[in-house]
């Protein structure tokens, strides 16, 4: 390497320029798979029944009804897939069918609002402190 | 010389992009597209009847992690106006009380505003569950939180998550002068 013939000016110039480049073309690359923070996937018993799991985004719910009116009222825990719910008792109007029974909400007929995750996801809270601690859970019972 | 800047350059670039958070976007951008998030089916046949995230939460009062948005703040700006009740007996109890715990190790002093919470929450969620009434009864650690109990039931699963230590530390033990424990007049603060 001999003295350099640059000029420094411009020899700064091409520096920056060059990280600029790098930072702009590191900021386009950065992977886009994130689901929403609290999105809840309940897979206990969709995979088997041949469905797909469903979601149920937090941020949607909390922008139109506060906690409590699930976790209170309704008798939702603080855990995903900690009730044992099921179809039946939606449509009897108990956990998510308090709401979705064409009154409060569109009603269980559309099935795939709801029923709309990947299959074989499992049971989880999206993004949780657990979920990045400890790793993501395993997949759904039946899924290989 | 004038390589090893460049290459200087190139190193200095490369840490800062990785070690630094992107900056706030904004627009809706910021919010993954259902279709793309790893947890949606993209062949599912209603995937495109669903709201999308970014097209409600952009209109939300901005943060930097969780949803990107700051909950109580849209609540209290009147931005979002949520149910408070599905069986028209229950109550709305809102309590206008800060605790502020003291037995923190070498972290800053909690402040817990009872207020926040019974904005969103019943007294049920939490008393006597997941915590006592009695304040000090309940004995948690830092430990218990990341595990997913006590606080960590919400923050760091749906709440603002456990990253941002000082939302919680928030009160320096250098220079408080005041009693642990139930305060008499409430901060105000979120």
């Amino acid at each position: 390497m001999g003295k350099s013939h640059i000029h420094k000016p411009k020899r700064n110039f091409i520096l920056w320029l060059m990280a600029l480049l790098i930072l702009a073309s590191g900021v386009e690359i950065v992977p886009q798979a994130r689901a929403e923070y609290g999105d809840v996937v309940i897979n206990n018993q969709s995979d088997k029944a041949g469905m797909r799991p469903p979601i149920f985004p937090h941020w949607f719910h909390r922008i139109r009804f506060r906690c409590k009116v699930c976790h209170a009222d309704l008798g939702f825990k603080f855990q995903a897939g900690g009730n044992q719910i099921n179809m039946l008792k939606i449509i009897d109007g108990e956990f998510c069918g308090a709401c979705h029974n064409g009154e409060i909400a569109w009603s269980v007929e559309n099935c795939d609002v709801c029923h709309s995750g990947k299959p074989g996801t499992p049971t989880q809270v999206h993004g949780s402190t657990v979920q990045k601690l400890i790793g993501k859970p395993a997949p759904a019972a039946g899924q290989k | 010389m004038n390589a090893l800047l460049k290459w200087l350059a190139v190193i200095w670039a490369v840490l800062l992009w990785s070690a630094a958070p992107l900056p706030a976007v904004a627009g809706p951008e910021k919010w993954t597209p259902l279709e793309k998030d790893g947890l949606h089916d993209p062949q599912g046949p209603a995937i495109h009847e669903l709201q999308q995230p970014g097209e409600a939460l952009s209109q939300m009062p901005p943060d930097s992690v969780g949803n990107q948005v700051r909950w109580v703040e849209a609540l209290r700006k009147g931005v979002i106006n949520p149910r408070t009740n599905i069986l028209p007996e229950t109550k709305i109890q809102v309590l206008d009380q800060d605790l502020i715990y003291g037995n923190t190790g070498d972290n800053w002093f909690v402040l817990f505003p009872h207020k926040a919470h019974t904005e969103w929450l019943d007294c049920a969620n939490c008393h006597e569950g997941v915590f006592k009434s009695k304040f000090g009864a309940t004995g948690f650690k830092m430990m218990d939180i990341l595990a997913g109990k006590a606080c960590g039931q919400c923050h760091g699963a749906v709440s603002f998550p456990l990253t941002e230590c000082r939302r919680c530390h928030s009160i320096d033990p250098g220079t408080f002068k005041g009693k642990l424990g139930p305060q008499q007049a409430a901060g105000g603060k979120p």
